[in-house]
Formats: C-alpha cells, structure tokens, sequence
C-alpha cells in the first residue's frame, strides 16, 4: 500500500498542512482503494473526477471520510442498508456529514449496514454481507461493519457510524479498531435514518484515539434541526495523556463474566494489568441491573423502531409495490417487499411491546428498568471514574453462524447496551488477538466526559501498541487459490 | 408463546403483510426472544420507579416561531413513486364506509 495511505488520517492531515502531502492525491489514492474493496463494504463510492475542493486551513486538511448508508447525503444513494430505500437520493444533507465536509473531510464512500441498523454482523444488509478484512469468512461485527471494514482493510482513512446498542463499538472490536460512541446528544441526528431515536448516537471509527478525537470534535455541537442535540460542554482536545495516575477503574461482574470467550477475557485482563502498570487503580464493581439491560433494550429499541418505520409505506420516497388494488394493500405488500426479516422481526417485536394490553408489562416496564441501569452507572461513578469491559463477548465469528438464532444474535451487544440505555459514552480500542482475531476494550465514563474518556483510552493504546492490521499485510495474504470464501454471495450490490 | 393469531393480530396493526411461512417462523422466532426479554419479570415490584424515556436533561427545545424557507414542492416530490397535481398520488383507500 502507498506510503500516504499507511499514516493516520490525523497524520495525513498534518502531512498535508505542512505541504508535503498533496490532498488531492490522498483522494484519489483512497478513491481508487475504495473502488477495488473486496469486502463489499461500501454502497457507493465517489466517482473518479476531480477531487472537491477543500479550504486550505481546514481543521481535517481534506481527508476524505466515508459514511454510514444511513446518513442522509444530498443527491447520493442513502438506503440505509434496506430494499424499501433503494436508490434513494435524499434532498439534503445530515447535519454530521455537512460539518464534516465543512471541516475539511469531504464524502468519500457510503458503508455497507445491517438494514436501518439492526444486527450486529452487517448480515442483515439488502445488499449482502460485508466481510471482516481480517479473515473474509467472518463477519466484521454490526450494525456499522462497513465502515470498519472500511478502516481496518485501509479503504478509507476514518469513518462514521451510528451507535444504537453497540452498533459502533462492536463492528470496531471485531475488526480491531476504535469506535467512540459519545453521550446521547453530543451530535446532531437530523438527517441519520431513525431506528431508535432515544439511543441513536452518531461516532467515528477511526485507526487510533486521535482521530477519533478529531471526528467527533469537527461534528459535536447542537443543531436548531434536532432538538434533542445538546452538544459538548466543551471543545474536544486531541488527546496526549501518558499515565493513568489517578485513575479508578470499575470492573462490573455482570459484564465480565460468563458469555464471554476465554481468548477475550484474556486479553481483557492482560490490559487491566496494563492500567495498572500506568498508574490506574482497578477494582471489582457492580451494576447489578445490567443482567436486564439487553431485555430493556429490546423492548425500548423495537418499540421505537416500529414507530419510526412507519413511514415507509410507499407514499413519499423509496418502494412502492405494483398491482395494489387499494391503499391499505399498497401499504403492506410495500413493506412486506421492502423490509428484510430481522426488520420485520423487530417491528412485530416493537409493535407487540406497545399493544394494548401488552404495554405496561413491556414496554412501561422496560423504560422503568432503564431508570434502574442508570441509577447503577450514577451510583458507580461516586467511586469510579470508568467503568472497563470487553467490548464484545467474542472476536468476529464466521458468516452465517448465528443467523439462524435471533437471540444468539442479540447476545453480542450484552456488553454495550447498558451504556446505550444510561446514554454515556463508551469506546472500544484493540487490545490485543485471539487465534488472531482482533479483541475489543470498553471504556465508559459518565455522560460528556468524552474529553477524560479519550484521554484515558489514549494512555491504554499507547501502551498496548497495538499495530496489527489488516493493510499492513495485504501482500501476503492475497489467497493462493484465487477463491475468496463467501464472496461471491456478497457481490449482491 | 405467541400465537398465529396474536402474529396476525400485530401484522395488521404494524401494517405487514406475512406469507404463511413468514408467519410461523415470526410466531417462533418472537416466542423465544419473548421468553428471555420476560426475564425482567423477575426484578418484581417497581411501581415506584420511574419510567425512562429520555436520558439528557433538555425538557424542552423551542425555536421562534418564525416563517423560514424550506424545501420546495418539487424537490420534496421528486423521490416520490408517484405525484400529480403538487402532490403525492395513492391508490384509492377504497369506498367509503356505509
């Protein structure tokens, strides 16, 4: 790979403000790479003309960024990995994506998802699976697994996501990356395709803590748009900080326990020892409701989302199915048609939480036990200051495992969904391999110490030194048969 | 468990339409999420707790109520399957009810 594309987008960045990088060049490097991915993890990419044009004091130089399918970008496809949006180009621009652009990180690709974010393996696309660049027969974690595959296979410098239950966390720790996803609120939604709109969070995916630094400070801010966008108390600082003296660690029972792979455990605990060394102290702690948390989730998450998906019912964008005789039959062979099976799993679901005669026992109950894993983080952060978990209970697993299993696949987000709920922000950083598979560290802190969190994450990954990716060793793991396991199937788009 | 019927009771609210074999799939499928997602039946009493429905303290975020430009009709209709007349075009709901 060119020397250009081997640095961080931060570098790069620097690179090109000092002069000794050309950012139209770093363009059309990353374009080209992105047109060639074999991981299927983009929708669409930039065509091949000349390079927007980027101010020459841009905070992000003019490194190119690609984004999340679900975001919506003027007059380019935003389909959010589903049917029902096929080839649709929306009339403007989500807010995040705008701020980037106006930063200086112009749109270089649309990533691959699991359909309006639900899954945990980019499976669940219409426009077939995304494999984990680090073994193509695997899944590269979900809902944003295009947009790690993206970063991890070197296709683009850095990327966006949205983080529901994990959706950013997850995807980055199966393809052994950072993933930020930041206090609910910190940055705007309008203009990112809804699924569950009180724990939708946009973040970056990024090589290192740096640029996801960088990312979320070009994108934090309220916005008139979106009204439950509150922005950061303060500007994001690049982070720097060497020891973690000082630092107390909570280390939950409930989350570090059974469920989780031994392989992952290890490496979890390797870097344990590693804050310790660093200064930090690490103490066991409890969450005692977040046993529930993944049952609240998916109660709250489908609810909202068979409310939000409402709106696809063939009228005003998107699919409509022919030969209806009358309206109501337009709406539902519409969605039959337009929706895939997890999406239609989960709007029953949500549908069911909220019917009548149903809706206290699940839905009203699951908002109270929401109250309660929040309360838990609250009492936790009077003696700690982050709470450490493995981001995922196991490294990426092979395509098609735990299709079959709904359930199996909900199991993966058990270690980020309480975060989701409490809304505080958690990021995952590389903490080492499993039978040479990447492993996931979660930090949390409490809502918007985003500023801390990064620090601290920044210490970690400098002690862990983990270099290992994908890019830096593609020349020898070109298959020696030609055949590419599983890729046939996902050259659907 | 959850019951064909019951699967067919919410299809119709969350206006699905389900083939005979998306319906006994959904019917297991759901049954067995269920069964783990009831497990928060064990946490008991919580009548005096307090629903969650939104975690950041913003109660309520209002602008001027001041006339500012917008999309035009024909940019907000050009995605749409069908338009006529400056608006979105529907099959008939059919008949009025008698």
């Amino acid at each position: 790979m060119n020397e250009a594309l081997s640095v961080t987008a931060a570098e790069a960045a620097a690179r090109i403000r000092a002069g000794e990088l050309d950012a139209a060049e770093l363009w059309h490097r990353y374009r080209e790479r992105a047109a060639a991915d074999d991981c299927n993890a983009f929708t669409w990419v930039a065509s091949d003309g000349d390079p927007p044009q980027v101010a020459h004091d841009a905070p992000l130089a003019g490194v190119p960024v690609a984004v999340k399918d679900l975001f919506c970008t003027e007059g380019v496809p935003s389909q959010a990995g589903s049917r029902i949006l096929e080839g649709y180009r929306p009339p403007y621009t989500a807010t995040c994506v705008a701020a980037l652009a106006g930063a200086g990180a112009p749109l270089l690709a649309k990533t691959n998802q699991d359909e309006f974010a639900m899954g945990s393996s980019t499976e669940n696309s219409a426009f077939g699976p995304t494999l984990n660049p680090w073994d193509r027969a695997r899944v590269p974690g979900g809902s944003s697994g295009g947009s790690a595959a993206a970063v991890a296979a070197g296709s683009s410098p850095w990327a966006i996501g949205t983080d529901t239950g994990g959706s950013i966390r997850q995807p980055a720790a199966l393809c052994g990356i950072v993933g930020l996803k930041p206090t609910y609120g910190a940055i705007s939604r309008y203009g990112m395709i809804a699924f569950a709109s009180s724990l939708d969070q946009c973040g970056p995916l990024t090589r290192d803590v740096t640029d996801a630094a960088l990312l979320l400070g070009a994108m934090a801010g309220r916005d008139p748009c979106d009204s439950t966008s509150v922005g950061l108390p303060g500007p994001v600082e690049l982070p720097g900080r060497g020891d973690l003296r000082g630092v107390r660690l909570g280390v939950p029972a409930e989350l570090t326990g059974e469920g989780i792979e031994p392989g992952v455990l290890a490496s979890f605990n390797a870097t344990l020892d590693l804050a310790r060394e660093l200064g930090a102290t690490v103490e066991p702690c409890r969450l005692p409701h977040s046993p529930h948390a993944l049952s609240a989730y998916y109660l709250i998450a489908p609810a909202e989302a068979s409310s939000n998906l409402a709106r696809y019912d063939g009228v005003r964008y998107g699919l409509r199915a022919d030969g209806a005789a009358d309206l109501l039959a337009m709406y539902t062979r519409t969605r039959d048609q337009g929706f895939g099976a997890e999406v239609k799993r989960r709007i029953m679901l949500g549908t069911y939480a909220l019917s009548s005669g149903y809706y206290d026992a699940y839905y009203g109950r699951a908002q109270k036990v929401r109250t309660l894993i929040s309360a838990d983080f609250k009492a936790a952060w009077e003696r700690f200051d982050f709470i450490a978990t493995p981001t995922a209970p196991s490294v990426a697993f092979e395509l098609g495992a735990k299709t079959a299993d709904p359930l199996a696949m909900y199991l993966n987000d058990a270690c980020t969904v309480p975060m989701s709920l409490a809304g505080i922000p958690g990021i995952s950083i590389p903490s080492g391999l499993s039978d040479g598979l990447p492993v996931g560290f979660q930090l949390a802190g409490p809502a918007f110490s985003e500023n801390a969190l990064l620090d601290a994450a920044f210490a970690l990954e400098r002690a862990i030194g983990f270099e290992a990716a994908p890019w830096r060793g593609e020349a020898a793991e070109a298959p020696a048969d030609g055949e590419d396991p599983g890729r046939s199937e996902a050259r659907g788009a | 468990m959850l019951s064909r019927d019951q699967v067919l009771h919410v299809a119709r609210l969350a206006r699905l339409e389900l083939s005979d074999e998306e319906q006994q799939r959904m019917s297991e499928e759901l049954s067995k999420v269920l069964d783990h997602i009831e497990k928060i039946g064990e946490l008991g009493d919580l009548d005096d707790v307090e629903p969650t429905a939104h975690v950041t303290a913003v109660e309520n975020a209002l602008r001027a109520d001041e006339p500012r430009p917008s999309l035009p009709a024909e940019v907000a209709l050009a995605s749409a399957p069908e338009s006529d007349m400056g608006g979105f075009r529907v099959p008939s709901p059919g008949p009025a009810p008698a």
